[in-house]
């Protein structure tokens, strides 16, 4: 699908978001990591919160995760999600200690428990978009 | 003890306007008629006010304040945006700037055509205080509120057993109190069954978890202690004020405790500026754009710990004549969504006894909450 006819909201990528964006599109998930002392975080910022530097490293994630919480959509609040209802959306802690927020793909929403082991894929949208989605492990 | 603020100021004057579902009016003229009813409740004239704290997230400035009352010499404005948080995190800064010098009757206006009105919807991604899960959220289709808490919800439910009937219950409590209520939008009755079989909005939310779109306005006058003994009405005197910000307030996916928020922090301020304990307040006027947001709130609050809130709220407890009454004018779930100005108009009549049909019992203090964006918190503590 071309963005012309794309109808969901697009993620207005910045500096310090579009390596994210970017890898996303090569189907690599990848996270900020402080180029001082190491600590990973996520959404990608400027600052590292444990020791202030703004030395940025991108490492490659390993796609896994456990689920942390989640929620089952039945209201399209959005017009471009009508036709994707229900819509299951999976808060995921990473290997790495951040988490991540995205659909879900071919889990059981009945099966949803916290802890449940799960991994990171990818779906392109448009030519210049991709997002992940959530599978079982 | 830190005393801070510690009842240097009163709410001196409350107004607000019929709450409706389609007003015909405009934002403007709503927003002007519960200006100049506060104004004229405290006995003062449009041109005594000198401050004015309009809501961060509307099309309502200050400027039209000055040109539409008359104002000569406005001294004092600010803005706090924090959604559902603004109303109450509003009077703390008229507090502040009053107790500094900067002014000496600040009004704080509110008002919307929630139900009328343009929906938020697609704008939601141009809201400074959502733009970061509006870049990696949203795009994958989480979008409101109901869907943004619900995980908030969900793990509640599954770390300590919180079950779907107990936000029935606070549904059910807002809409017994809202009957009694001649200015509220839901006169009809709810069951936990209506409840229950209520369509699912976003898991575990049901409709009846969520609260109303309205039209409406409200608004209230924050004046010097000294000044307010001269005042038309018994002034109602602010004991504690605090604000609270929670971790990651940018992304609550990225919040260490998915079931903590702002209020935690800014609770136990309040209530040492207050100097009073719990066992103290005769009525909570808490925020609740959802069911689970009361239910938060109040382990938040400290009044049971992280995990009782669905025991807290059972068994008539937050009901007229429970051991605590929570929003006794029907709430956001059933009286107006009024962004939680209505709650803070309705904690002052109770304590002036003006609460009507759901008056507590010689209410003598009680506390508002806010509740917004991603989790921000505010309270205020008064008495009469
Ligand atoms: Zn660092």
């Amino acid at each position: 699908m071309t963005a012309a006819t794309y109808d969901k909201p697009l993620p207005p990528p910045n500096e310090e978001s579009r390596p994210f964006w970017e890898a996303m599109k090569e189907h690599r998930l990848v996270l900020q990591k402080c180029g001082a002392c190491g600590k990973v975080r996520h959404y990608p910022r400027p600052v590292c919160d444990a020791c202030f530097s703004m030395d940025t490293e991108w490492m490659e994630a390993s796609g896994k995760g456990q689920v942390h919480s989640w929620t089952i959509s039945h209201h399209a609040f959005h017009p471009g999600f009508k036709g994707d209802l229900p819509l299951v959306l999976v808060i995921v802690d990473l290997d790495e200690g951040v988490r991540m927020c995205a659909q879900a793909r071919d889990l059981d929403p009945e099966g949803l428990r916290i802890g449940l082991p799960v991994r990171v894929d990818f779906e392109d949208a448009t030519d210049d978009l991709t997002l992940p989605v959530i599978r079982p492990a | 003890m830190m005393t801070g603020l510690r009842e240097s100021c009163c709410v001196t004057g409350v107004g607000e306007t019929e709450y409706t579902r389609g007003s015909g009016r405009s934002v403007a003229a709503l927003q002007m008629e519960a200006a100049l009813r506060a104004i004229a409740d405290a006995g003062l004239q449009p041109g005594d006010i000198d401050g004015v704290i309009p809501y961060g997230n509307m099309e309502m400035v200050a400027e039209e304040f000055i040109t539409n009352l008359g104002i000569e010499d406005l001294r004092f404005s600010a803005v706090t945006p924090l959604g559902g948080a603004s109303a109450v995190a509003a009077i703390q800064a008229a507090t502040s700037a009053i107790v500094a010098g900067a002014a000496n009757h600040v009004l704080i206006p509110i008002g919307r055509n929630g139900y009328s009105g343009p929906r938020i919807g697609g704008r939601a991604q141009a809201i400074p205080q959502f733009r970061v899960f509006g870049e990696y959220e949203m795009p994958s289709g989480n979008i409101a509120p109901a869907q943004l808490y619900a995980p908030m919800a969900r793990r509640h439910m599954e770390l300590y057993g919180t079950t779907s009937r107990q936000f029935a219950e606070i549904a059910v409590t807002m809409r017994n109190h809202a009957m009694l209520n001649d200015n509220a939008v839901m006169k009809k009755p709810l069951t936990v069954e209506d409840h229950q079989n209520s369509r699912m909005i976003s898991d575990p939310l049901r409709l009846f978890d969520c609260c109303l779109e309205s039209d409406g306005a409200a608004a209230v006058i924050i004046s010097g202690a000294e000044r307010a003994k001269d005042l038309a009405r018994r002034p109602i005197y602010i004991m504690g004020v605090a604000e609270g910000h929670p971790d990651s307030p940018s992304a609550i996916s990225q919040r260490p405790d998915l079931t903590k928020i702002g209020l935690a922090k800014a609770a136990p301020r309040a209530f040492a500026m207050a100097g009073i304990g719990h066992e103290a307040i005769d009525v909570a006027e808490v925020y609740d754009c959802f069911t689970y947001t009361v239910l938060c709130q109040l382990e938040d609050l400290g009044f049971c710990q992280k995990g009782e809130g669905g025991d807290f709220v059972s068994g008539g407890r937050i009901a007229l004549g429970g051991e605590l009454p929570i929003n006794t004018h029907g709430g956001l779930l059933s009286q107006s969504h009024i962004i939680g100005m209505n709650h803070v108009c309705e904690l002052v009549k109770q304590l002036r006894g003006d609460g009507g049909k759901a008056q507590v019992a010689d209410a003598e203090i009680g506390l508002v909450t806010g509740y917004g964006d991603l989790g921000d918190g505010s309270i205020a503590i008064m008495r009469n």
